[in-house]
């Protein structure tokens, strides 16, 4: 059996099919990080589509979306786009030595007030 | 009335008072919040794929755990709300999920779903209702304007979390006019304060955060509710803090009376 | 015995490419009572008709089988060819082997395995098929159109103009529809209100138009011809025939604070109301949900001032009856209900309003008086968002319920209000969010980039994600634009957002009424979505306007002028010849149970005493079935709802069916 290419990941990861976009940008317009991301919500659905899964996983981007599920809930056709971030990060930091976040950085990061919960869930969404 | 209670991590550390005032305004209201024994962190966000399987079995066994005691659950903070009802609509409707899930944790009977998961909020508006409160509400928040903050993880995704409406909910407000404080309705009320980010980009959390806090002030708020701890992290620590942020189980318990000075 | 001829069609290769046909004549060859069976490349085509008329006389056929396309396709040519040979037309039997076989397989083998099977099917019917002869009924000359807005208008006045008389049933105080709330109409920008009302008027001045206004079908019976209509009048509590329209009332009625549906309810109207000044008729109403004597007796001023005497505050809602030959539905559209798109702040601003609201707020005859103002203050908006598909073009899934379908119209008039935005206020901004541009339609595109050329109206290819109200009164209207790769935020006075359109409410059940076909959307289903676009499957119905899909006026009276000539291609005709294909019951088995009456959809079944022989010469009284043979129309509910085996339907008997399933399974 053929390995799995990289899109094929991304959609079995996501569940979510890029071909039901119809490119009307809603997500882009409603996304809370947008200035912060190099590629925003909508060209997640189309370069996922188009297979050009790498340079999203070589982007900064899929750690800037706040899972908010602004696009999610927005979405006129159902496209789920933060389901295509998190499955793009998920196929980036599954990799042998590729977790975003590090132990070792906590301690610089942690001050009087931060709740564990923060911890807790930076490292489910930028570690494995 | 005794009812199944899921505190989560944050709430027996830095989030003690939301714990706290959540239990003991239950009480006055006539509500035993049971806490389950042998609770595990849910993992604070729910992951999105498909294919996640260990990340969320903490989260079901406390759903198995419920469906034994009672089989409703109370939540208390926003994230753990969230994630524990989308695992458990996830194990409802994902039958690999379920297989996999069940297979690994080979409970007594399996698990699918049978839990009913509900905010402390619904608790206020469903099982208490929100007249009820009113009229035992011995120190009103008269003439307080209070702005509800809502975030994300309470309204999305709406399909899962049936809520109140995602985009102009109302559940806040109610329980605002509740204890006798007059809501504050801004815009930026069901947008994210930045969340976990606040770990990964400092800066995205202080924007975030700050559009809110100004967006709440500029409609005149005084104070602000929410029900997440990390809500109120990034809003106090991040958004400039020109308005004071407090729990609403802390507004609960003082217009109950039921709130200890420390 | 029958001597039966098969005629299997290629049809191009439509058949062909898929079932072995030549194999399937050669099969059916063999069948008992077949002594002629061929192929042929289009058996509809004049060459494959001279086959079937050939063989016909050549081998005295009795019986015809022809394994082509479903009988809603060629039934009835072949039909006619046979008859044309002098054989009965109803000794034709169709084996559908394209829709129901070719063009549902892949697998040649098996295919033509079933091909065959289903020409033998038609085959041991075509056995006990006996002659049939058709009757005739006559026509009623008189149309009713459903729905007084332009599509109605244009339908009944076309049928007027052929000289018949129709009757118009409006729900509404007036006839006008939609139209009437339009201020200007793309791509020529003519006022609505000068086009449309000459017409109202000529429909109201035309001998041969009725117009029931205030007025909704009740019932529906009868068939194609010969309907049966029941029209509730509802109660106006005003006397048509007395009432001048001189508005009087509407003036000096104290209750004035009731939302004015007219304007959307951007302003107010009395509890005694005529909708706008050119209502047609213009007679008054009485809203019964608000005036005060009617609720609580504690008024009286309309009575006491009106010269004509022509209140009547004990008016009671009338049934009249009526009989037609035809009927069109034009029960037209509305926009969705915004509630659910709480993320553009429409139910949280008065200042996000709809595009039929913005056209009020054009209109010298709105609340503004046709300046354009904010809703909320009465101050003019110097700059202007329109969002597109708001609720239109959503997936399946979509959380909102939102419409799957383009709603057609909003491109235009949303390039409408944009360009006479920018040529009366040129000091305002003027964006448009868009998901495509769509303007099909002649003279259209240019008019859209007019808008964008000539008027400087900015068009911005994205959605917009959110408008958030902000304290100073403005509108954050936060949206992507696709093509510059950003993320805009426009501080906007008044936001005005394209709901999609979807079919009135009315239409649903006036389609149970009339038994015609509506898809999932709730649009009246065509016969034929490009040959028969005007009329429903249903015989005698027709449809005109936005009740069928969404439509721009130009469109909608095209469709209405269609349905009017359809109509009156009927009302021509004196008789119509029935479908012999009819129930009937066998009174030795029937039992007068009454179950065939309680299913049968068409009210073709009745009951009469008959006197019976029993043994020893007496008599005996029985209650049995009878079918009217010109209502019925061959459906058979009541053959198959029958406990006693009484009911059975020519062309289509127990034993024939019977016989078919034996064919098959053998």
């Amino acid at each position: 059996m053929p390995s799995e290419t990289l899109k094929e990941q991304v959609i079995r990861i996501s569940g979510v099919n890029p071909l039901k976009c119809m490119r009307c940008g809603k997500c882009s317009g409603s996304c809370p990080s947008y200035e912060d991301m190099e590629y925003h919500p909508h060209q997640f659905a189309y370069m996922v589509e188009k297979g050009e899964i790498e340079k999203l996983m070589n982007s900064d981007s899929i750690y800037k979306c706040l899972t908010c599920f602004a696009c999610v809930e927005r979405c006129p056709r159902n496209v789920e786009p933060a389901k295509l971030v998190e499955a793009v990060r998920l196929v980036k930091i599954r990799q042998q030595g590729a977790n975003h976040l590090k132990a070792e950085s906590i301690p610089e990061k942690l001050d009087a007030e931060l709740p564990q919960q923060a911890i807790v869930s930076a490292f489910r969404k930028y570690s494995k | 009335m005794k009812i199944s209670y899921y505190p989560g991590c944050t709430l027996k550390t830095k989030a003690k008072e939301l714990d706290r005032y959540g239990r003991e305004s239950a009480k006055a209201l006539g509500v035993e919040l049971e806490e389950l024994e042998n609770w595990q962190c849910c993992g604070g966000v729910y992951p999105t794929g498909k294919d996640e399987i260990a990340t969320k079995l903490s989260s079901v066994r406390t759903l198995e755990n419920a469906k034994k005691n009672g089989g409703k659950l109370v939540t208390l903070c926003s994230a753990c709300h969230n994630v524990l009802k989308q695992v458990n609509e996830e194990i409802k409707t994902n039958e690999d999920f379920a297989f996999r899930a069940n297979n690994y944790s080979k409970f007594d009977e399996e698990y699918h779903g049978e839990t009913e998961v509900i905010h402390y909020l619904e608790m206020l508006r469903d099982t208490v209702g929100f007249d009820e409160i009113k009229k035992k509400v011995v120190k009103p928040f008269k003439g307080v304007k209070i702005g509800a903050y809502y975030g994300c993880l309470l309204l999305r995704p709406s399909k899962v979390m049936q809520m109140d409406n995602p985009e102009n909910p109302k559940i806040i407000e109610d329980f605002i006019r509740a204890i006798g404080g007059e809501p504050v309705i801004y815009p930026y009320r069901n947008e994210c304060c930045g969340g976990y980010v606040t770990m990964e980009d400092k800066n995205i959390a202080v924007k975030k955060s700050s559009a809110i806090m100004e967006s709440a002030g500029s409609f005149g708020a005084d104070l602000m509710v929410t029900a997440c701890p990390l809500c109120l992290y990034n809003l106090t620590q991040n958004g400039g803090g020109s308005v004071p942020v407090k729990y609403f189980t802390e507004l609960l318990a003082e217009a109950l009376g039921v709130k200890e000075e420390d | 015995m029958q001597r039966i001829g098969v005629f299997v069609c290629h049809c191009g290769t439509n058949i062909a490419g898929t079932v072995d046909v030549k194999a399937v004549a050669e099969a059916l060859k063999n069948e008992q009572g077949v002594v002629f069976s061929t192929e042929y490349q289009y058996m509809c085509s004049e060459a494959g008709q001279s086959i079937i008329k050939n063989a016909i006389k050549e081998h005295k056929l009795t019986g015809v089988v022809v394994c082509s396309c479903s009988p809603r396709m060629h039934e009835a040519t072949f039909r006619k060819t046979a008859s044309s040979a002098g054989l009965n037309p109803y000794m034709v039997e169709i084996a559908n082997i394209r829709e129901q076989c070719s063009w549902i397989h892949k697998d040649m083998e098996k295919a033509t395995e079933k091909a065959i099977i289903l020409g033998r099917a038609a085959i041991a019917k075509v056995h006990l098929n006996a002659p049939l002869t058709a009757g005739e009924s006559p026509v009623v000359k008189r149309a009713l159109v459903i729905g007084g807005g332009i599509a109605g208008i244009q339908t009944a006045l076309d049928i007027a103009d052929a000289g018949f008389e129709v009757d118009i049933v409006e729900k509404k105080p007036t006839i006008g529809g939609k139209m009437t709330q339009l201020d200007k109409t793309f791509p020529t920008l003519d006022c609505a209100a000068c086009i449309l009302t000459p017409k109202m008027v000529d429909c109201a001045q035309n001998e041969k138009i009725k117009i029931y206004s205030y007025s909704e079908v009740e019932s529906v019976s009868g068939f194609v011809g010969n309907f049966s209509v029941k029209i509730r009048k509802k109660a106006r509590y005003v006397d048509e025939t007395k009432c001048t329209g001189c508005g009087l009332c509407t003036e000096k009625c104290p209750m004035k604070k009731v939302p004015n549906e007219f304007n959307l309810g951007m302003n107010n109207r009395s509890a005694i109301y005529i909708p706008f000044a050119q209502a047609v008729p213009k007679i008054a109403t009485i809203d019964p949900d608000h005036c005060n004597m009617l609720k609580n007796g504690k008024c009286g001023v309309c009575a006491k001032i009106c010269t004509a005497g022509a209140i009547n505050y004990k008016q009671e809602d009338e049934i009249v009856e009526e009989k037609y030959g035809a009927i069109i539905a034009a029960t037209g559209y509305n926009p969705i209900n915004l509630d659910k798109y709480d993320e553009f702040a429409y139910s949280q601003s008065k200042d996000v309003i709809t595009s039929l609201e913005f056209e009020r707020l054009t209109n010298a005859a709105g609340p503004t008086s046709g300046k354009l103002l904010r809703p909320s203050d009465g101050v003019h908006p110097h700059t202007i968002v329109f969002v597109q598909c708001v609720g239109s073009r959503c997936g399946a899934e979509d959380s909102k319920g939102g419409k799957s379908y383009c709603s057609k119209i909003c491109c235009m008039y949303t390039a409408k209000h944009a360009m006479l935005t920018r040529e009366k206020y040129p000091d305002t901004d003027v964006y448009v969010f868009y998901i495509d541009v769509r303007t099909p339609g002649k003279n259209f595109d240019e008019f859209y980039r007019r808008a964008a050329e000539e008027y400087g109206v900015h068009y911005i290819k994205g959605m917009v994600g959110k408008v958030m109200p902000q304290a100073d009164g403005k509108l954050l209207v936060q949206g992507s634009d696709l093509i510059a790769g950003e993320q805009l935020k426009i501080n906007a006075d008044l936001v005005v957002l394209a709901a999609a359109i979807e079919p009135d409410k009315s239409a649903r059940p006036l389609a149970t009424m009339l038994t015609a076909s509506m898809d999932t959307n709730d649009f009246f289903t065509e016969a034929h979505p490009k040959l028969r676009p005007v009329e429903s499957p249903t015989a005698g119905i027709f449809l005109s306007g936005a009740c069928q899909g969404p439509k721009d006026i130009p469109e909608t009276v095209s469709q209405a002028s269609a349905a009017a000539a359809k109509a009156i291609g009927l009302l021509c005709k004196d008789k119509l010849t029935c479908n012999p294909c009819v129930a009937h019951s066998d009174e030795m088995m029937c039992n007068g149970c009454s179950q065939c009456e309680k299913v049968c959809p068409y009210g073709a079944i009745s009951y009469e005493d008959k006197e019976f022989r029993m043994p020893n010469r007496t008599t005996a009284i029985r209650r049995v079935a009878k079918v009217n043979p010109a209502v019925c129309q061959g459906c058979g509910a009541c053959t198959v709802t029958c406990p006693s085996g009484a009911m059975d339907l020519n062309g289509f008997s127990n034993r024939q069916i019977m016989a078919e399933v034996d064919a098959i399974c053998r």
